[in-house]
């Protein structure tokens, strides 16, 4: 078996039992990369040399003991960066031309985290240009592919982070959701994506899309892997106001300790679309049925129609896109503005208008109004339930090619992850089997900060079944 | 200019803007100190050049210095309010956006008084300054540089209602908010470099009505130019309404010798397209940051002046002082410490012109240092005197026969007998009394 293929935790292991080096681990995920790299198209950018340097660096710290694990919790692991997160001196895209050849001066939050834990930086992964869509194909590096039919999409923003992961091309990745871009190109590509709540974990040095809904976290393979990241890269940042001074919790260690035996979920029917892609609402309803096996207690809900989100979510997050891109239309980055994509484009135009005196109270101002009639919609479901459960996408992973005649391709495939991104709740997609040999995901649902539940009824599910036998 | 005079009642609001003098910038933890910098673009981080992924994080010091001169300008504190973007173009803004308040400014509805009537004060409000342009010639090629050190200081804006009706009226309100800021210790409020800057919202009503335009005044960099914007204003607009116009919507800029010159014709309000910034949350005051924010609301200069004339200072010295911030800070000192000695510190200070840098304390220290050498105990005195007297009989009787003049023999003779401590009009006192 090659290293590249464990999951963090298995990587752990070895690296205690002295059975394998971070090298080794670095060097396998490094083969993987130029193999499957034609292919994929999950990467921006590979850091070779720096990777090998800092493994070699992890592995001399570990013998000498300046290192251990309680220490570096992610000592030798290598690690994939959705190339949104800047890191200095490393050259960061957000896949747009426009910062082809820029190379900041400075960490973000998450990555200074990473670091500080030990881990090695691989490289920066593709994405949607500015995470701008749900597929990769807006990216100016090319789209990334499924690594289970490379005729299709990874979904996106955060793609090239859910390919690399899925393909072993690396151990585990770093992605970003504004609304989606974790959970639903995590359940195209089958692993696990945790969408944390919005200020759990910091937006310090992340190319900014939507400044009040983005929120970095996780892509893995197993839930254990999004815990043990999560604890590492969650806090209160002095660099973002908006981050939440909660204590964060050893999520690793919560797995094991939180029961799921009388746990409340909500099934909200309205998640179940009709015009689903067939098989997926059955293998979702399939999932719920081993979580009450194992004791939980399956409540059906009803919440607001998952298609308001839709154009409540485009007006907002429009309006925020077209004031973050301003800085780069004056300041230049090694790329003119002339580089800006037709989405970018298409984005600024729109939030422009949004935001436009005269305009403002009717898209803007209506918009932060049914966004806090979305919140209270969920606070009042969360009244009787403890987690919300419903598909993470209504379609397996779509042919390449598909988001090129539709503006809206990115909020029709997050129809379902919209609603609970603008009320800035945590959530997770978990795999949960194949419709056509493509994967499905599950989405679990959370309260603001309840992580430790979401993740223990994800890693419960994940103990209970081989996700990779249920077609 | 008043309307009894004159065919139009002038109207005038004021715009200040005033850099607080932080450690900090506005938004990140880079020194703030742009007049100090030795170089351009040395306080600088990821955060005020507005690159890529950086975030602002208000400065709290900043947010209680803008409430401090609120709360002297006697404005009501918001409990909430919220920090939005304003986007428009320019090269010295580095994000697009300048990050100020737009709907719900920290503090609102204040009033300072002048001896032309009151002039409300319409908010007062937090953002941060642009950075700095520089056009230079370099290599023979005409270019525009930029210095961040600017970017993103702390910078508060007063607006006030169209309340200003004079250029005297103009005058004694700036200097007043200048003279309290400058009490409060928050800015330099140095006009020369930039640390305060004044615009004016012009226009003449005939009818005390608020007329359907305004003319507005930037880059006025003195109260002087202030005033004389108004005068120029007043004549240029009277000889359009004369005419049967209306003048025009438009920005003018103020040039010494020339007047104001037309710079830019506004259509409408410009549209910045103001939103809360996400970056920063509500910002909520208590009640019990406000009250200690409260606590460190030093007395102002009027306050200070009315102590001033209660302890016997003459009101004319008591406003020399107040309008000096270096009198002003002395006296506020002396007030404190020890305040039986403030007749005398503002007799020295206006009278004997005393080294204003004297440190307060060393200052009382002095005084009453002089003070106790100063032998005034007559039990010390009057033996000396009489042994003099023994001694020098035939002065004495001089003194009987009328040679009054003799005295300062025997005054002088004390003084040198204690080495000039002794108190002379104590010794003149025990003299004459010991003649008699």
């Amino acid at each position: 078996m090659k290293y590249n293929q464990l999951s963090i935790t298995q990587a752990q292991e070895l690296l205690k039992k002295k059975e394998a080096t971070s090298l080794d681990l670095t060097k396998d995920c490094l083969e993987a990369i130029n193999t499957l790299e034609p292919k994929l198209n999950a990467f921006v950018t590979v850091f070779k040399v720096e990777a090998e340097a800092a493994a070699k660096l992890a592995d001399k710290n570990l013998k000498s003991g300046i290192w251990t694990f309680a220490s570096h919790p992610l000592a030798g692991i290598p690690i994939a960066l959705k190339d949104n997160f800047s890191t200095a001196g490393m050259k960061t895209t957000a896949s747009s031309k426009v910062l082809d050849n820029f190379y900041p001066p400075y960490d973000s939050t998450v990555v200074k985290k990473l670091k500080e834990a030990g881990a090695i930086i691989l490289g920066k992964t593709n994405m949607d240009a500015w995470a701008h869509g749900s597929s990769t194909e807006t990216s100016d590096y090319g789209s990334t592919k499924n690594p289970y039919d490379v005729g299709r999409l990874a979904g996106g923003s955060s793609g090239g982070s859910a390919a690399a992961v899925s393909s072993h091309e690396v151990i585990a990745a770093i992605g970003s959701e504004t609304a989606g871009s974790i959970r639903q190109p995590a359940s195209w590509c089958g692993v696990v994506g945790m969408k944390p709540t919005y200020g759990r974990v910091s937006r310090y040095g992340v190319v900014a899309m939507g400044s009040s809904l983005d929120s970095p976290g996780p892509m893995t393979k197993t839930v254990a892997d999004s815990a043990l990241l999560l604890s590492v890269i969650a806090g209160l940042d002095p660099k973002d106001a908006t981050t939440s001074p909660n204590p964060v919790p050893n999520y690793l260690q919560e797995l094991a300790q939180t029961s799921i035996s009388g746990l409340r979920i909500g099934i909200p029917k309205e998640y179940f679309l009709k015009d689903a892609q067939p098989g997926i609402n059955n293998l979702i309803i399939e999932a719920s049925k081993q979580l009450e096996k194992a004791g939980a207690k399956l409540i059906e809900i009803s919440l607001l129609d998952p298609k308001y989100s839709i154009a409540d979510y485009t007006i907002i997050q429009r309006a925020e896109v077209s004031s973050n891109l301003a800085r780069y239309t004056g300041v230049r980055y090694g790329g003119g503005r002339e580089l800006l994509g037709a989405e970018a484009k298409r984005r600024i135009m729109l939030g422009t208008y949004a935001l436009s005196s005269g305009y403002y109270d009717a898209y803007y101002k209506k918009g932060e109004a049914v966004r806090q009639l979305l919140k209270d919609d969920f606070s009042r479901v969360f009244e009787s339930v403890d987690l919300i459960l419903a598909p993470t996408t209504p379609t397996t992973s779509l042919p390449v090619g598909a988001s090129a005649d539709s503006a809206m391709f990115g909020e029709l495939a997050d129809v379902l992850v919209e609603a609970s991104s603008l009320a800035g709740l945590t959530g997770i997609n978990i795999p949960v089997g194949f419709v056509g040999g493509l994967p499905v995901g599950m989405q679990l649902i959370g309260r603001h900060f309840a992580e430790s539940t979401v993740l223990a009824v994800a890693h419960a599910y994940e103990q209970s079944v081989n996700w990779k036998d249920n077609h | 200019m008043n309307s009894s005079k004159n065919k139009y009642q002038l109207i005038c609001g004021a715009e200040i803007h005033v850099e607080l003098n932080t450690k900090s910038k506005m938004f990140c933890g880079c020194k703030n100190d742009p007049f100090g910098a030795d170089k351009p673009n040395i306080y600088t981080c990821p955060v005020c050049l507005g690159m890529p992924g950086a975030l602002p994080v208000p400065n709290k010091k900043a947010i209680e210095d803008c409430i401090l001169i609120g709360l002297a300008l006697s404005c009501k504190i918001a409990s909430v309010s919220k920090f939005d973007r304003k986007h428009y173009f320019y090269p010295d803004l580095p994000k697009g956006y300048q990050i100020s308040q737009y709907d719900e400014p920290l503090c609102y509805d204040g009033l300072v008084e002048t001896s032309y009537g009151p002039v409300r004060i319409t908010r007062v409000h937090m953002e941060e300054d642009t950075a700095k342009m520089h056009h230079a010639v370099v290599d023979g090629k005409k270019v525009s540089l930029i210095d961040f050190n600017r970017s993103s200081v702390p910078l508060v804006e007063i607006v006030t209602e169209p309340d200003i009706k004079s250029p005297e009226q103009a005058k004694e309100f700036l200097k007043k908010v200048r003279d309290i800021i400058r009490a409060l210790g928050v800015s330099s409020c140095d006009m020369e470099k930039g640390s305060m800057r004044l615009e004016a919202n012009i226009s003449l009503s005939s009818d005390g009505n608020l007329p359907n335009y305004k003319v507005e005044i930037k880059n006025i960099n003195s109260f002087r130019f202030f005033a004389n914007s108004l005068e120029f204003e007043y004549k240029r607009q009277s000889d359009i309404l004369d005419n049967g116009e209306t003048p025009v919507q438009e920005t003018r800029g103020y040039r010494d010798g020339r007047g104001t010159v037309s710079q830019r014709k506004k259509e409408g309000a410009a549209d910045y397209r103001y939103f809360p910034d996400p970056d920063i949350p509500p910002l909520v005051v208590d009640d019990i940051w406000l009250s200690s924010i409260k606590s460190r609301l030093p007395k102002l200069p009027d306050q200070i002046a009315a102590d001033l004339v209660k302890a016997g200072v003459i009101e004319s010295a008591a406003k020399i002082i107040v309008n000096n911030p270096d009198y002003f800070s002395f006296i506020t000192a002396i007030l404190t410490l020890e305040p039986s000695m403030v007749k005398i510190a503002a007799n020295d200070l206006v009278n004997k012109k005393i080294d204003v840098n004297t440190i307060p304390e060393q200052y009382l220290k002095a005084k009453k240092a002089k003070a106790d050498d100063k032998i005034t105990d007559e039990t010390i005195l009057k033996p000396i005197i009489e042994k003099l007297m023994t001694e020098n009989q035939a002065l004495v009787e001089q003194y009987k026969a009328g040679k009054t003049g003799v005295l300062g023999f025997f005054v002088g003779n004390v003084m040198k007998a204690t080495s000039g401590k002794a108190d002379a009009r104590v010794a003149n006192k025990l003299i004459l009394s010991l003649l008699n």
